[in-house]
């Protein structure tokens, strides 16, 4: 059971990578807390999560294997 | 010299079997408006003036300037100093004087904006920040129109279709993907940030071209999902959005609703914790925000006008806990205390909740009343 996670925009900044593998992670909520003590400076950042390449706005159950992407605003134009 | 046919103009893309007469007519008779003549705005308003979209908007209020060249290919040297929106209409102009051009040479707000929308069909945001493009996403779902949406952060570029077809129940707006505003500082712009100018030609011809099938009704057009493209290595990825039940509640009912929403605010882009009369009487009808009286005990006047709880700032740092609104606006007799638990509450939470103080607190807003 693990986690493919898909980091864009500052968010990789943040963490340094764009890309990253973690293991056992039983749902999204959890995921987020993990990545939050794993990087503070995520906790105060809004962004977007996609499981499988679509958005979910609940705490999601993961069993088998995922990819996630956290996809945060640009304001640029 | 002999004026070539009118159907030149158009001859190589009405040659696409996809795309036909048919399809021309269609975007001849297609109405779109363009926020912001900048970095995406300047490559969508070309391609979509060139292809025959019979009525064009521009909306900018902002003077060409030189750091713009290198990205916004509409303007030249001898621009700068001029207004955008106006140039970019002269220049639409000479490429395809068969169209209507219309040009707002000012700042969109949420009091213009109902009245500039009436007119279109369809919104490209070209905008620079947040509080624009939350307005924007807003107006559209309030008046119903499309929204094609392009965004950029250094190397990488957003795109979507939101809000369509407008009147369907299931269409998915800005807020379902982004329900709030990031804080200040969260996000940097192109000016702080940096862009190389291909990138925002290269989103903002994706726009322009998203909204020429959208209007002909060719390709799959990108309703309901996110493109994202990274311009280092090429990577695109696309993903579907789906309606977030807490959306609905956060984007004002109708119009005058709408009217007296305060995207600045909402955005963060004043300063970090004074709220004027003005903004703080709108924000009085909102439930969601939780006011708070941090005078003592027994301190006059009571207040009845709106819904808020009594927490001293003497007792504040114990009774942090009990405050769990996202937006909190504190206030006391003249300003000054309600500004010392800002800074208190907003050490203890940082980022994570918008925090407020009245300015000049009741004494100053009993005044403007």
């Amino acid at each position: 059971m693990q986690v493919h996670l898909t980091l864009f925009g500052q968010l990789a900044d943040i963490t340094g990578r764009k890309e990253m593998i973690l293991q056992d992670i039983p749902d999204s909520e959890t995921l987020i807390k993990t990545l939050n003590d794993m990087y503070p400076l995520l906790a105060n950042t809004k962004y977007a999560i996609a499981l499988n390449k679509k958005v979910i706005h609940e705490n999601t159950i993961l069993s088998g294997d995922h990819n996630i992407a956290l996809l945060p605003p640009f304001s640029g134009g | 010299m002999i004026n070539p046919p009118k159907n030149d103009r158009y001859q190589r893309q009405i040659s696409l079997k996809e795309l036909g007469e048919i399809g021309q007519q269609k975007l001849k008779d297609a109405k779109v408006l363009v926020v912001g003549a900048g970095g995406l705005g300047c490559p969508a308003l070309l391609y979509l003036a060139g292809a025959g979209v019979g009525r064009i908007g521009i909306v900018d209020f902002d003077l060409v300037s030189l750091s713009n060249l290198h990205r916004q290919i509409l303007f030249t040297v001898h621009d700068i100093g001029l207004s955008k929106a106006l140039r970019a209409g002269d220049v639409l102009e000479q490429i395809n004087p068969d169209i209507e051009i219309i040009v707002f040479n000012e700042k969109l707000s949420n009091d213009n904006a109902p009245d500039i929308f009436k007119g279109f069909d369809i919104v490209l945001d070209g905008t620079d920040n947040f509080a624009s493009r939350y307005l924007i996403n807003d107006a559209c779902v309030i008046l119903k129109k499309t929204l094609v949406y392009g965004a950029i952060s250094r190397f990488e570029g957003q795109l979507a279709i939101f809000n369509h077809p407008p009147e369907s129940k299931s269409a998915v707006n800005y807020r379902d993907l982004f329900p709030d505003a990031p804080a200040d500082g969260e996000v940097l712009n192109c000016e702080e940030a940096g862009v190389i100018g291909v990138l925002p030609g290269i989103i903002g011809t994706m726009m322009a071209n998203e909204t020429i099938k959208l209007i002909t009704g060719i390709g799959n057009a990108l309703i309901n999902r996110l493109l994202t493209y990274n311009s280092l290595n090429n990577h695109f990825f696309e993903l579907e959005l789906c309606q977030n039940s807490e959306t609905e509640k956060m984007i004002p009912e109708n119009i005058s609703a709408f009217k007296a929403y305060n995207y600045d605010w909402f955005c963060s882009t004043h300063s970090a914790y004074e709220l004027d009369q003005k903004d703080f009487e709108k924000m009085t009808e909102d439930e969601n925000i939780q006011f708070v009286d941090v005078r003592e005990a027994g301190e006059l006047p009571e207040m009845t006008d709106f819904k808020h709880v009594k927490i001293p700032l003497s007792v504040l740092k114990d009774q942090i806990p009990d405050i769990h609104a996202q937006t909190i606006i504190l206030f006391c007799q003249s300003g000054k205390r309600s500004a010392s638990a800002a800074e208190i509450l907003s050490t203890y939470f940082g980022k994570s909740r918008k925090i407020h103080s009245l300015k000049d607190g009741i004494a100053g807003w009993q005044k403007t009343k």
